[in-house]
């Protein structure tokens, strides 16, 4: 398969995330300052916080996705690159989803990499570790997707991130269910089978539908 | 039969210019708003007066005959909303854009009024206003979804933009109910609290649920009502620079009494 304009997407948009090294570390900051939040606003004990853990740690992580989402289109709609991307002859599909693939590499990633860090701050037992990562891998992967559609969709509007976090965040309550779930499953002994195959099926449904919406708002920001 | 298709056609055109919605949904108004005005006074009466008393609940159950019909439209609003929304991106039909930027507010109110009433509703049955049961949570979030459709519209009319995106949203929004709904039956059964316990009968007795039906009929009507008022003042707003909308703003001035 010809698939020229999704791999030099895919390079361009690494290339720029590396050159632009100091954006990268910002959701992981964030993820960091706000769970240091946690213990200062509900409680330090630690037996209390390991119940929490999971769904704080979760919902911080989609949280700092979330933030992150407002510049996966905007540089390059300002600049007029959106605009030559969209008439290249290229399947938009795969060219929207490279954009969004790089958006995960550098913040669903890394995000999932850090949290058994925070899980250890925040006595999180250590059978959930290896879960939590699992379902953050798969879980950012999906509000990577989801979240393309909101971006794309405020694209023209100039607004800053509260109009788009409100119009994604509906859609992103599946995904945090099901993630936070497999992590308590995971710290109670029992099988993640179940909400990791939903967790696949979620991810299977979005990578087929989301590039496609997306492509078809970018093409309504742009054209009208 | 081809004859048909056309003539059908034909009549589909007309019906999606807005000048001539306006014109004949005019006619129509008064005949509607009646109809609403009467079903929803004699079910209000019934319900609330004549139905017998629930044997668990009392009177309390009487909020049963606003409670669903508000939310029965709310969860068909939406898909009118994305229906009309779909069309307008397919079909490139001005009015089915109309339909759709009129349908999210009403949509969006019936869903707090049945919120609303849910809540009013609990507190005499379950003890509690608020309970995160998996029907007021879906409802909560199908509330949600409305708003972050009439956000985006309210920001897209702002900059003169039309309002497709927000379409776009409403039909992503229908893909994903049935998912939303799901999950969240889901979480519900993982936290399910003991205490609470659905007291409605499995089936309700005639002398309930005819009162029921007809105030369903009538927020029916009240919402096609609803609707079409605000479509019409969507639509002299979208055509105030055409011929016609002056002409008949001239033509009020001429009439008003000074």
């Amino acid at each position: 398969m010809n698939n020229i304009g999704f791999l030099a997407i895919l390079r361009r948009d690494l290339l720029l995330a590396v050159r632009y090294r100091g954006d990268l570390a910002n959701p992981l900051i964030f993820f960091f300052i706000v769970i240091a939040l946690i213990p200062l606003g509900l409680t330090p004990d630690s037996k209390e916080l390991s119940e929490i853990a999971p769904g704080m740690l979760w919902i911080t992580a989609l949280l700092a996705s979330l933030l992150s989402l407002d510049g996966l289109f905007k540089d390059d709609f300002a600049d007029g690159t959106l605009e030559q991307i969209i008439i290249l002859p290229q399947p938009l599909y795969f060219m929207v989803l490279a954009k969004t693939i790089v958006h995960w590499v550098v913040t669903g990633l890394p995000l999932s990499l850090l949290a058994p860090v925070l899980g250890l701050m925040l006595s999180l037992p250590e059978t959930g570790y290896l879960p939590l990562m699992l379902s953050l891998l798969i879980g950012t992967a999906i509000l990577s997707l989801i979240g393309s559609v909101g971006a794309a969709l405020t694209l023209p509007l100039n607004k800053e991130g509260i109009l788009l976090s409100l119009i994604v965040i509906p859609f992103y309550m599946p995904v945090l269910i099901f993630g936070s779930n497999m992590v308590v499953l995971a710290v109670d002994g029992l099988s993640i089978a179940s909400p990791l195959a939903i967790m696949g099926a979620l991810l299977a449904l979005s990578l087929l539908i989301s590039p496609y919406v997306t492509s078809c708002a970018l093409r309504l920001s742009i054209y009208g | 039969m081809k004859k048909l298709i056309k003539s059908s056609q034909q009549w589909v055109h007309k019906m999606a210019s807005p000048r001539w919605f306006y014109q004949i949904s005019g006619r129509w108004l008064p005949w509607l708003s009646l109809l609403t005005f009467v079903s929803i006074i004699i079910g209000v009466i019934w319900g609330l007066g004549f139905a017998p008393q629930d044997a668990k609940q009392g009177n309390s159950f009487r909020i049963i005959y606003i409670h669903v019909p508000a939310s029965f439209l709310a969860l068909v609003g939406y898909y009118i909303m994305a229906i009309s929304g779909a069309i307008a991106i397919i079909w490139k039909i001005k009015l089915a854009d109309v339909v759709m930027k009129s349908a999210a507010p009403i949509g969006a109110s019936l869903t707090f009024i049945a919120l609303l009433t849910g809540a009013v509703w609990g507190k005499p049955t379950w003890g509690t206003y608020w309970i995160w049961d998996a029907r007021i949570t879906s409802m909560l979030i199908l509330f949600f979804l409305y708003l972050g459709v009439i956000v985006l519209q309210k920001a897209y009319s702002a900059q003169g933009l039309s309002n497709k995106a927000a379409a776009l949203l409403a039909l992503v929004g229908t893909i994903n109910i049935p998912i939303i709904y799901k999950s969240v039956d889901w979480w519900y059964t993982l936290h399910q609290p003991a205490t609470i316990k659905f007291t409605e009968a499995p089936s309700m007795h005639p002398d309930m649920f005819q009162p029921l039906l007809i105030m369903i009929i009538g927020f029916y009507l009240f919402y096609v009502t609803a609707l079409i008022v605000s479509m019409r003042a969507e639509i002299i707003f979208r055509e105030r620079n055409t011929s016609w909308v002056k002409e008949l703003a001239l033509n009020l001035k001429d009439k008003r009494p000074i």
